[in-house]
């Protein structure tokens, strides 16, 4: 096939935003298919361990309460309008997925059941153990099968098709299983393609997550939009950055220096352990720099929770740290350090999830919606709090999927040529037949992420995202010459991987330009040259736009305010 | 440590393809997994290895293969698990289907097996304006089975599916547990009734090799047998399967031993009596090698079945 059936809304990804976006669709009436580059259920939302925020107000919790939280967290360059919103559609969104069937935590009386998470007063996060997202991800596949959607597993986008007028009117993809290249022409296009986490080494994130869909939205002139808003989470394995979920410390763990000292008291008195995470980052850093670390670690004291608090409520975590560092949680703490975690920034979107403004305040790509960790809408600006990117995920990606069902009905059907696929094809021959030894993809990706997690981490100054700029740019230089000795069309990962490294040095270049432009520290931004929030000069979001030869095209828009003005932050 | 991978490979657009094994030498750390080592050779070696692999922490179900002859997660062996200094480590994809490269296996016929089950919640009517209320600990027992991650091992290493690939397996069941035991699901004697049929839960075999190779602490052959449980509580019809637990029960309550021969006849009955005489050649094996019990009448009580009945009693009034 050179080209699939029309659609009129196509989901590219299948993680929780992508399904919830489909599923949505499909209600709506649209016909809706999903591709991805992995079978749904491998997608990296299983890795969400801890919660779901909401504040259901039949248990006496207050949304505005959330939403304040949220933007505090976000170190108010969260869009108001976008977190009023998460918050007062929370309720309906946890309602709805237990309706689904997920198996969420019970209280006594039978009724969902809560824990603490970070950044927050309340305990408001519904949990199923501590495989939150797992469980989520199986059930909204469940309703995938149920509602019969098709699903394009193993399809790897290489970039979006247009139509006439320079609007989004689908994608050219290849099986990876055949390597046949197909044009999937919509009326609507939904990225929900996840975050970037292979940009750094280490990072928690999945191997899969490489930034394809920022880089193919970019790459087709759809902005990114504060891409230097990168989290770093405060407990994650040394090594290869396995995380170390935050209801560790939500049911009671504490963070002990070398001294055995709880240091947090000196950082945040009153929140302690369970201030927002860019605080608890950068405490557990400073520690660590001063000589009050184990090995380039902290320690996860977990065991006054006792075994069976592990077993039942943290099982998870439970295995994993007697698997992957051979600890016994209930008999000594665990050695844990800050580890690139989350991307708050990405194709920015409004609150429909739509890539462009109707009100064209900025410019963007019609016919292109995002959702999920891709999209920066922005909800959680500076820091996103825990247990609210999956919220994040269903609350924004049902409402890009309704929004794109209903912009699909407006339009009449175009159909595109599929001569749109002939330059991705030719790359891919070209990638696939070089000769020779050039450069392999893993060994740039590698100088890759140790540079982004040495320059561009928990502290960042001038000379050394510079450095890193300099860095990344010679890797871009280097990309076309890569070669891999897989010359075969079928499940080619070789190719996959040369291709994924091209999305991720773009997503690094954005990273880098936005860290040297906004020159304050805010959130998980934090500027040593540069020590303050500066409310005054940067209470703005930076927006990068792709240029065919040079660096991004830099542009701002105003954070939108509603009823928080910025205060001093403190936990 | 030092190792030796010996991976088995395939290469389906080779002009003749047929799998083969390579060879790999490894200079490893000893707590790395064999997905590291995997990914060592894929990286510095050679790109043509062909595997699935993701999170790297055995949540994504992606690394499913054979390591040493059982299936099992590569991320979540360590090499030191699995050999000593020096030892080769066997690596191979999954059995029970199709390989399309290397250690990637097509899933498609896994999947679905796994739709065949319904696998959504049916509730009843419409939904509550809050929540279904649920008792926590069914909701904590449901938590063992929806751990599964769908990597395919128990599938893999299933030895019913080894002879016959009409048995829905061990994934799709537990997936079916998974709804016969929510308390918000309606539909479990439709559920039960369609696991009844021939492939369902009475032709597992109880090898307990699933329990074995789960990497997941799932344990789909428990669940197999909760299924079974449940499908005779409900009284869905019943099967030779149902019956032959049954029959099994009732003479040992009554004779303290087990009568072979009245077991088969019993459990077969006279609708199968096909079935019953396909055994006739086993049985004139066993009568030559004067291993056919007494049976029937001549099935005499064991001394003291008094007692045994007197336990089964206490049994069943204590559920």
């Amino acid at each position: 096939m050179t080209s699939s059936p029309y659609y009129d809304v196509l989901v590219i990804g299948a993680g929780l935003a992508g399904m919830r976006a489909a599923i949505a669709a499909h209600e709506e009436g649209a016909t809706v298919a999903l591709l991805t580059k992995v079978h749904p259920v491998r997608s990296h939302s299983n890795a969400a361990q801890g919660g779901i925020n909401a504040a259901l107000t039949d248990r006496g919790d207050h949304w505005e309460d959330h939403a304040f939280e949220t933007v505090k967290g976000s170190d108010y360059l969260g869009d108001q309008d976008a977190v009023e919103i998460l918050a007062q559609e929370a309720g309906q969104d946890i309602i709805a997925l237990e309706h689904m069937g997920v198996i969420f935590n019970r209280n006594e009386e039978g009724r969902l059941g809560t824990r603490r998470f970070g950044g927050q007063k309340r305990a408001r996060t519904f949990f199923v153990s501590d495989f939150t997202g797992q469980a989520m991800l199986h059930v909204l596949y469940e309703q995938i099968m149920q509602a019969k959607i098709s699903v394009y597993e193993e399809w790897f986008v290489t970039s979006l098709a247009k139509d006439d007028h320079g609007g989004c009117a689908g994608v050219v993809a290849f099986e990876i299983r055949s390597g046949t290249f197909a044009l999937f022409p919509a009326k609507a296009v939904i990225m929900a393609s996840g975050g970037l986490g292979r940009v750094y080494e280490p990072s928690t994130n999945a191997l899969i997550c490489t930034g394809d869909g920022m880089a193919v939205a970019y790459r087709a002139g759809a902005p990114l939009m504060d891409m230097e808003m990168v989290q770093y989470h405060p407990t994650t394995l040394k090594g290869k950055g396995l995380l170390i979920t935050e209801a560790a410390r939500g049911e009671g763990a504490y963070l002990l220096n070398s001294k055995s000292e709880r240091f947090m008291e000196r950082y945040a008195p009153n929140m302690l352990e369970l201030a927002s995470r860019d605080v608890v980052s950068r405490a557990e850093q400073i520690e660590i720099n001063e000589g009050r670390g184990i090995k380039g670690c902290v320690l996860l004291d977990c065991r006054h929770l006792g075994r069976q608090i592990l077993q039942e409520r943290l099982g998870q975590i439970y295995a994993e740290a007697k698997t992957f560092a051979n600890v016994d949680l209930a008999e000594e703490p665990l050695p844990i350090r800050p580890g690139m975690h989350y991307q708050m920034g990405g194709i920015k979107t409004d609150t429909e999830g739509r890539c462009w403004d109707v009100q064209g305040q900025w410019k963007g790509l019609p016919g292109l919606f995002a959702a999920g960790e891709t999209a920066c809408i922005s909800l959680h600006g500076g820091n996103r709090l825990g247990a609210n990117s999956l919220l994040d995920t269903v609350v924004f990606g049902r409402r890009a999927g309704t929004c794109a069902a209903e912009y699909a009905k407006t339009l009449p059907t175009l159909p595109i040529s599929d001569t749109a696929i002939e330059p991705d094809r030719q790359l891919v021959r070209t990638i696939a037949s070089r000769q020779g030894q050039g450069d392999r993809a893993a060994a740039l990706r590698l100088e890759m992420g140790t540079t982004m997690n040495r320059y561009v981490s928990v502290f960042r100054e001038q000379e050394g995202l510079e450095t890193a700029s300099h860095r990344i740019n010679d890797l871009k230089a280097r990309w076309p010459g890569i070669t891999i000795q897989d010359k075969g069309q079928v499940f080619n990962t070789g190719l996959v991987a040369a291709l994924e490294l091209g999305f991720m040095l773009d997503c690094a270049e954005t990273i880098i330009v936005g860290a040297l432009t906004r020159t304050e520290s805010r959130g998980t931004h934090f500027r040593t040259d540069y020590l303050n929030r500066d409310d005054e000069q940067w209470l703005k979001h930076v927006l990068l736009y792709h240029t065919p030869d040079g660096p991004p095209h830099v542009e701002y828009l105003p954070v939108r305010i509603t009823q928080w003005q910025p205060q001093i932050r403190v936990y | 440590m030092h190792t030796t991978l010996r991976i088995r490979r395939f290469n389906p657009e080779h002009e003749h393809p047929s799998s083969y094994y390579q060879e790999y030498d490894l200079d490893v750390d000893p707590a790395d997994s064999v997905l590291d080592g995997l990914i060592k050779i894929r990286e510095t070696v050679d790109d043509s290895l062909t595997l699935r692999c993701s999170c790297r922490g055995a949540i994504c179900g992606s690394c499913g293969m054979r390591i040493n002859g059982h299936a099992t997660l590569a991320c979540k062996t360590k090499m030191i698990s699995v050999a000593s200094e020096g030892e080769t480590i066997q690596v191979e994809p999954m059995h029970n289907m199709p390989v399309i490269k290397d250690l990637v296996t097509d899933m498609a016929p896994f999947w679905s097996k796994i739709r065949q089950v319904q696998p959504w919640l049916q509730p009843q009517g419409p939904p509550p304006a809050t929540e279904y209320t649920a008792p926590p600990e069914s909701m904590t027992h449901l938590s063992g089975v929806m751990s599964c991650i769908m990597c395919g091992a128990c599938v893999s290493d299933c030895t019913v599916l080894e002879v016959d690939k009409n048995f829905i397996g061990p994934a799709a069941l537990a997936k079916a547990y998974r709804f016969v035991a929510d308390p918000r699901d309606a539909a479990t004697s439709q559920r039960l009734e369609v696991l009844n049929q021939y492939g369902g839960m009475w032709d597992c075999t109880r090898c307990m090799e699933c329990i074995q190779v789960c990497p997941k602490g799932v344990a789909p052959m428990d669940r197999i047998m909760s299924l079974r449980a449940q499908g005779m509580v409900e009284k869905i019809p019943s099967t030779c399967g149902s019956r032959h637990a049954e029959v099994f029960t009732d003479i040992i309550k009554h004779k303290g031993m087990l009568d072979e021969p009245m077991l088969a006849v019993r459990t077969f009955g006279l609708k199968h009596v096909g079935r019953l005489l396909g055994m006739i050649p086993m049985m004139a094996q066993s009568l030559l090698k004067g291993k056919v019990p007494l049976s029937g009448p001549l099935h005499r009580a064991v001394p003291g079945i008094q007692q045994i009945q007197r336990l089964f009693k206490r049994v069943r009034t204590k559920p």
